[in-house]
């Protein structure tokens, strides 16, 4: 096949697309032999998932079940969201690398997943690796690597891929899978849970504080594929752990489906952190192409225990996510900081629910949403107080940011108290990033950008504070650029 | 790329300036020459364009030039963004410094100071450099150390913004200050610390032009050379003793001396 005869307006496109893709700095595409299932969604294709992991008889059952419960649902639509219709059937629900890689084995993978990750900065080198951090690196439906596992394993702390965590612990995985978020619980949930193909599992033994921090790195590479990753995260009695996840994606011009179940277990006097950097590809200017992140994560906090997410969330066409704390046990704590930026035509829809069940339970939230050019930001939340929650507390403060006229911040809290002893306390506020504040940094010679980027991460810094310093350098930077050029 | 002046240069340029915002012409036909080294005053009433004249020289986005011309060392400035005038050295002391929440003084400081320096083709300064210049620059309003860690001018009182303003002033080194009503707000104290701050900034390759409504602050600064500014243009020039005569005769006695009755009225 020969190559067309290169017009000048031609090589004119490529250089402005070229141009516009460097905005968004991971939509590279890894060319690499993949295994994929073809596209759509039946009993067999689940049976299929389910034999190509070599799972047990009562998973594939659990995720029939959650199948047949799926085919009576009806996709969610009270979100502040355009969500165009998805269809199932032309999505494929499983793709893996063919090369299989050597468990523990870093040397045996496929140097072209190796050079993935090395160019979205996560090396998967023993050698290069960050500090203190250990990795689990998925790559479409399968974990390729998971880093640190011998100085884990020291401490009792079980970090790998779920899949390896059905073959080597099903007892936990049995005991604790849809504990907290039910297969049925919603739409997408419901989904996740006849289709999920890995993720990440973690297992902190009582009473151990985990040495390093915890870390998933998601990638999604095959075109036509959804991502429906599964995580578990169990911490024992008395135990503390950190666990971080980023996510990008590649470049496309069709919307790709990321539909994931998060599950924490805070048991009496655990702690968890959970921090999230969300930079799935977000479509061009015009809304093509972007990743629909529809996401369920839950966490069920027992007596004494405390779970905190943090959230970044830059990427994504759409964002439909709530982490949740169900604070079931007496003194339990849950924090949601969330900073959310949209840009272009990205919407989100994002926030969380506080369930106060036990007594003195607590719940921190605070949430940031920036909104520039004409996208749609909006922070939904519930703070739920139980008739048996006595003397709960819960502190909310929803502060949106607008850039620019065409774009939109909403904020709708809700509340149900059941008790009279709660105290409740909301704050919000919508400011536009000022032309007045723009003037002064830029007249003591900072770029219009540098200026902006600024502005945002002052606005955002209550959330950032929260992140772990790895992350939050990284959130810092991806801040200023996805809001790059959008004033000015 | 900027360059360092000399004594004498002529280091700002206005000629026949006419600036409009939202259609209306504020500035109509401003002109001064103020050299390396000078300190001009620049006084006159209410709504006569003193803060328009600083916006303009800074380059501010709203205010449109209809006529006339800006040169700073010789350059005309007109067509140039704000922060690249900043960077080549034009300074602005703000009449209101602008609250940014969440960013601490020292982070905004050392990006202004390292985007000037990268300008200047000098290597950036690391936090361990950055604060030992701005401790001593510090010294020079007395302002304590805490400041560089508070968010920027969050919460600051009206002296503290004005002295924070001297100190980015004098870590940055411009070679053009256009300080605007840097002593409105201030009680006797404050504007004695800040006028001893700019003193210090004095300097052979520096100009200045400070804009005020009040001859105390000239007191202590004792300019070279003073300028009314009336219905957008510069209707007497001289030495200190101008503001002295204003002061005591107020702005509608030389205003209405200068045949601009309309503008002496609206002075009393």
């Amino acid at each position: 096949m020969s190559a067309p005869e290169p017009t000048s307006e031609r090589q004119q496109n490529a250089e402005i697309e070229a141009l516009i893709g460097q905005d968004y700095e991971y939509g590279f595409v890894t060319d690499v032999e993949q295994d994929v299932v073809p596209p759509g969604l039946s009993e067999d294709v689940i049976r299929l998932i389910s034999g190509k992991k070599g799972e047990p008889a009562w998973l594939l059952q659990w995720r029939l079940d959650a199948y047949r419960h799926w085919l009576t649902m009806e996709e969610p639509s009270w979100a502040h969201l355009e969500l165009a219709p998805i269809d199932y059937q032309a999505i494929s629900y499983y793709a893996a690398p063919k090369k299989k890689v050597e468990l523990g084995s870093l040397d045996e993978m496929d140097p072209e997943i190796r050079a993935t990750f090395d160019k979205l900065g996560i090396p998967l080198d023993e050698q290069k690796m960050m500090a203190g951090v250990a990795v689990d690196a998925v790559f479409d439906s399968v974990s390729v690597a998971t880093t640190l596992k011998t100085e884990l394993t020291e401490h009792g702390v079980l970090f790998m891929s779920f899949s390896e965590a059905v073959r080597e612990h099903p007892e936990l995985v049995k005991k604790y899978l849809g504990s907290v978020v039910p297969s049925g619980d919603n739409y997408y949930a419901a989904l996740n849970s006849a289709v999920f193909t890995d993720g990440s599992f973690v297992y902190i033994p009582e009473g151990v504080r985990c040495p390093v921090e915890l870390s998933t790195y998601f990638r999604i590479n095959a075109a036509n594929t959804g991502q429906f990753e599964r995580t578990l995260i169990i911490a024992a009695p008395g135990s503390h752990v950190s666990y971080l996840e980023g996510c990008t994606a590649p470049q496309r011009d069709e919307n790709q489906l990321h539909a994931a179940v998060v599950e924490l277990i805070a048991e009496p006097g655990a702690t968890v952190k959970y921090s999230t950097v969300q930079n799935w590809y977000p479509g061009d200017e015009n809304g093509v192409g972007g990743i629909y992140n529809l996401v369920t994560k839950r966490a069920r906090v027992m007596e004494k225990a405390r779970v905190s997410w943090t959230q970044v969330e830059t990427g994504s066409a759409i964002t439909w996510k709530y982490p949740s704390c169900i604070l079931q046990g007496d003194g339990a704590v849950g924090e949601f900081y969330s900073v959310a930026v949209t840009n272009n035509m990205q919407q989100a829809d994002t926030g969380t629910k506080m369930i106060h069940l036990g007594r003195n339970t607590r719940s921190t939230i605070i949430s940031k949403g920036i909104s520039a050019g004409r996208s749609n930001n909006a922070y939904r939340g519930l703070v739920h107080i139980d008739k048996r929650a006595q003397d709960a507390r819960n502190y909310t403060q929803c502060d949106s940011l607008l850039l620019g006229d065409r774009c939109g911040a909403h904020t709708y809290p809700y509340v149900n108290v059941h008790n009279a002893s709660a105290q409740l306390e909301h704050e919000a506020s919508t400011s536009r990033i000022g032309e007045d504040q723009l003037f002064y940094l830029r007249q003591r010679g900072l770029s219009t950008d540098d200026a902006v980027s600024m502005v945002v991460n002052g606005f955002a810094r209550e959330v950032l504070d929260e992140l772990p310093m790895e992350f939050a350098v990284e959130a810092r930077k991806l801040l200023g650029v996805t809001l790059e050029g959008s004033v000015g | 790329m900027a360059r360092t002046s000399k004594r004498g240069e002529t280091m700002l340029e206005i000629e026949d300036l006419h600036v409009a915002i939202d259609g209306q012409e504020i500035l109509k036909g401003l002109s001064l020459k103020v050299k390396a080294g000078e300190v001009h005053a620049i006084m006159g009433p209410n709504g006569s364009g003193k803060s328009t004249l600083a916006k303009v020289v800074a380059g501010h986005p709203d205010y449109e030039v209809t006529g006339g011309s800006i040169r700073y060392k010789g350059e005309d400035i007109g067509d140039m963004e704000v922060e690249e005038r900043a960077r080549e050295g034009v300074f602005m002391s703000f009449q209101y410094p602008v609250e940014i929440p969440g960013v601490s003084t020292a982070s905004f400081l050392k990006a202004a100071v390292n985007a000037v320096r990268e300008h200047r083709g000098q290597i950036p300064l690391d936090a361990f450099d950055f604060l030992t210049e701005a401790r001593s620059a510090m010294k020079l309003v007395k302002m304590d150390e805490a400041f560089l860690s508070r968010s920027l001018n969050e919460g600051f009182s009206g002296g503290e913004k004005k002295r924070n303003e001297i100190f980015q002033m004098a870590l940055l080194q411009p070679g053009l200050a256009v300080l605007d009503e840097t002593d409105s707000g201030l009680d006797i104290d404050a504007l004695r610390q800040v006028a001893n701050g700019v003193n210090a900034l004095r300097s052979p390759d520096r100009a200045m032009v400070v804009i005020t409504h009040y001859q105390r602050l000239l007191d202590h600064l004792e300019p070279d050379h003073i300028h009314v500014l009336a219905e957008g243009r510069i209707v007497r020039s001289g030495g200190l003793e101008l503001a002295h005569e204003l002061e005591e005769h107020g702005y509608a006695e030389l205003l209405q001396e200068a045949g601009l009755d309309k503008a002496a009225a609206q002075a009393t």
